[in-house]
């Protein structure tokens, strides 16, 4: 009994991890920039779902849309604003750019965790889940809203896999991973590339944010562990290798899971941490990761 | 040439500060005695990252080692303040030898992930024991290093005096040298014959040693030692949006940065929720369009580099 419960929230979860840490890792991988707002952004959508679905009152469905395009802006003024141009500074030396990438997007997002914080205090906010109603499973008292998590989580990642592998402006993005000078001496404009990228990542952000705000509920403050774990994940499943993400976020979410249900949710995120901290110093690359 | 013009710049500003008691009151010098203590940090962590070029996301983490040690040391065996101060920083600096270890075998995201984790994993021991550690609340402490503004304050300047010309003049050594040729290209500084973990190890020992001596000072001035005065997140953040954002690997910047960075929060504190928004916003001006930071600018247009 026990054990399927933890399995059912488990897998809600974690596809919710999986969902937030692709779009971090797609990132990585394609522009070799970690996005440190990333969990900012994460909590802009939820609170813009939230505001525009209760308190303006346009329902959930355009909550949930509302959500997603504000963190779509978010994600194309942290790429215009600061990414591209600490990238194109001829100020910085290469090798600090990454360090200034860090601390530029580290401090982009404070400023939306402050500016929300500032707009609609830090309270945490529970979005309004676009399925209410509970279903058994095998005994097990589920909420719809958790099902609807994973489905939609595991939709997101799907279209994804397809518009990658299958679409000719999918395969210009693999192709920029592999060899981003490569593809331009073959007459594409890197620079819509990265713009591509970051509207794709834009879009997973927001689903991830709106979705995690109907599931968990969130705050403001939230905006820092977000990114963490995000960062964990990645790291952990490979920078840059999105199935060894997905795989790291299910490592992550059972082990939270089994963690709260079996020993205290008070050192939920402790045995997460040491495993890292392992797999770090064991396996550098990551699960799945290629150097 | 760049000496005799950072001494220029240096050695009036110092006096200025030394006098500094005789005109303002109480307020500010503790404001400044706190900006002080912040500058060690962040000088410490500009010596790792500006010359070794190691990005530590978990200053804190050193931090921490070193205050609580101190604290734990008063709080139950009611140890005096300097060996309390002692224990804090060798306790620091096996840490800094800790961190040093994934330091020598990982690059880049990896290591600066593994600081990160320092930092959480610490946070959460410290909350999980909070029977003896307070926990969130903090603990407080027998003994304090005066309770004079005045003492406080050039207590903090003496401080950070000696740590930043110690670092300085380190970093301006042939030590200081090597350390910038092993972080900025380790495979040919091995080459040319230096022993780059020999001396990156030094760096993280030198790092902590500062970084929990501060913070186990800044704890007996705050009389008090919690987690989120010495080990949050936060506190790291600040510390390297001050190095930064004074001027990487200038050391004497990232004291300028820290006093700049107290100081504004300080200063907009009237824009209530707002203040930290507007000075994240600042930083990130500068960073865009200023990467040298403060001393960065300065000093380049001594002609040097």
């Amino acid at each position: 009994m026990l054990a399927l419960q933890i399995l059912i929230d488990g897998f809600a979860i974690s596809s919710l991890y999986a969902l937030g840490a692709t779009g971090f890792t797609l990132i990585f991988g394609v522009s070799g920039v970690l996005n440190l707002s990333h969990g900012a952004i994460m909590v802009v959508a939820a609170v813009i779902a939230w505001w525009v679905a209760g308190t303006f009152g346009a329902g959930p469905y355009l909550g949930a849309l509302a959500g997603v395009a504000a963190s779509l802006a978010c994600a194309f003024v942290t790429y215009s604003v600061i990414v591209r141009p600490i990238q194109n500074s001829p100020s910085i030396p290469r090798e600090e750019k990454e360090i200034f990438v860090l601390t530029g997007t580290l401090l982009w997002g404070i400023m939306l965790q402050e500016a929300v914080a500032y707009l609609f205090t830090n309270n945490p906010k529970t979005v309004r889940p676009l399925a209410q109603g509970v279903v058994m499973i095998l005994g097990v008292r589920t909420p719809l809203n958790e099902i609807l998590t994973a489905v939609l989580s595991w939709t997101a990642i799907g279209l994804l896999y397809l518009l990658v592998n299958r679409t000719r402006t999918g395969k210009s993005l693999l192709a920029a991973s592999m060899n981003p000078r490569g593809l331009t001496l073959l007459g594409f404009e890197l620079s819509n590339i990265y713009i591509l990228v970051w509207a794709i990542y834009g879009v997973l952000a927001g689903i991830a944010g709106v979705l995690l705000g109907a599931f968990l509920g969130v705050s403001s403050d939230n905006a820092g562990t977000l990114t963490a774990s995000a960062f964990s994940i990645v790291v952990l499943g490979g920078l840059g290798s999105v199935s060894g993400s997905l795989m790291a976020a299910y490592v992550v979410g059972y082990l939270e899971t089994m963690t709260a249900y079996l020993v205290s949710p008070s050192i939920r995120t402790v045995p997460v941490l040491l495993l890292l901290v392992a797999v770090v110093y064991v396996r550098p690359q990551g699960l799945l990761g290629r150097r | 040439m760049l000496r005799s013009r950072t001494f220029l710049i240096v050695v009036p500003t110092l006096l200025v500060m030394a006098l500094l008691p005789l005109g303002v009151g109480g307020y500010i010098l503790g404001l400044l005695t706190l900006a002080y203590y912040y500058a060690v940090f962040a000088m410490s962590w500009d010596l790792l990252f500006g010359f070794a070029g190691e990005v530590n996301f978990g200053p804190s983490f050193l931090i921490g080692v070193g205050a609580y040690t101190a604290a734990l040391l008063n709080h139950y065996w009611l140890w005096p303040i300097p060996p309390c101060l002692v224990a804090g920083a060798f306790a620091a600096v096996v840490a800094g030898a800790v961190l040093a270890v994934p330091a020598l075998r990982l690059t880049g995201p990896y290591f600066g992930l593994v600081t990160l984790v320092a930092v959480l994993l610490l946070q959460n021991v410290l909350v999980l024991f909070a029977g003896i550690t307070g926990g969130e609340i903090g603990l407080d402490l027998p003994d304090v290093l005066s309770i004079d503004d005045n003492t406080n304050y050039y207590y903090a300047l003496a401080f950070m005096t000696v740590s930043g010309a110690i670092l300085f003049g380190l970093s301006q050594s042939p030590v200081g040298l090597i350390l910038q040729a092993s972080g900025q290209d380790a495979i040919e500084a091995a080459a040319l014959g230096f022993n780059v973990a020999k001396h990156k190890l030094a760096a993280f020992c030198i790092s902590a040693f500062f970084s929990g001596l501060a913070g186990a000072m800044l704890i007996f001035y705050l009389g008090t030692a919690s987690v989120g005065t010495v080990v949050d997140i936060a506190v790291g953040v600040n510390v390297i949006i001050a190095a930064v954002l004074g001027g990487r690997r200038t050391i004497i910047g990232a004291a300028v940065g820290s006093i700049f960075l107290i100081g504004a929060g300080e200063i907009l504190r009237p824009l209530g929720q707002l203040s930290t928004f507007v000075v994240s916003a600042i930083a990130l001006v500068v960073i865009l369009f200023f990467p040298g930071g403060f001393m960065g600018r300065l000093l380049q247009a001594g002609g040097r580099e």
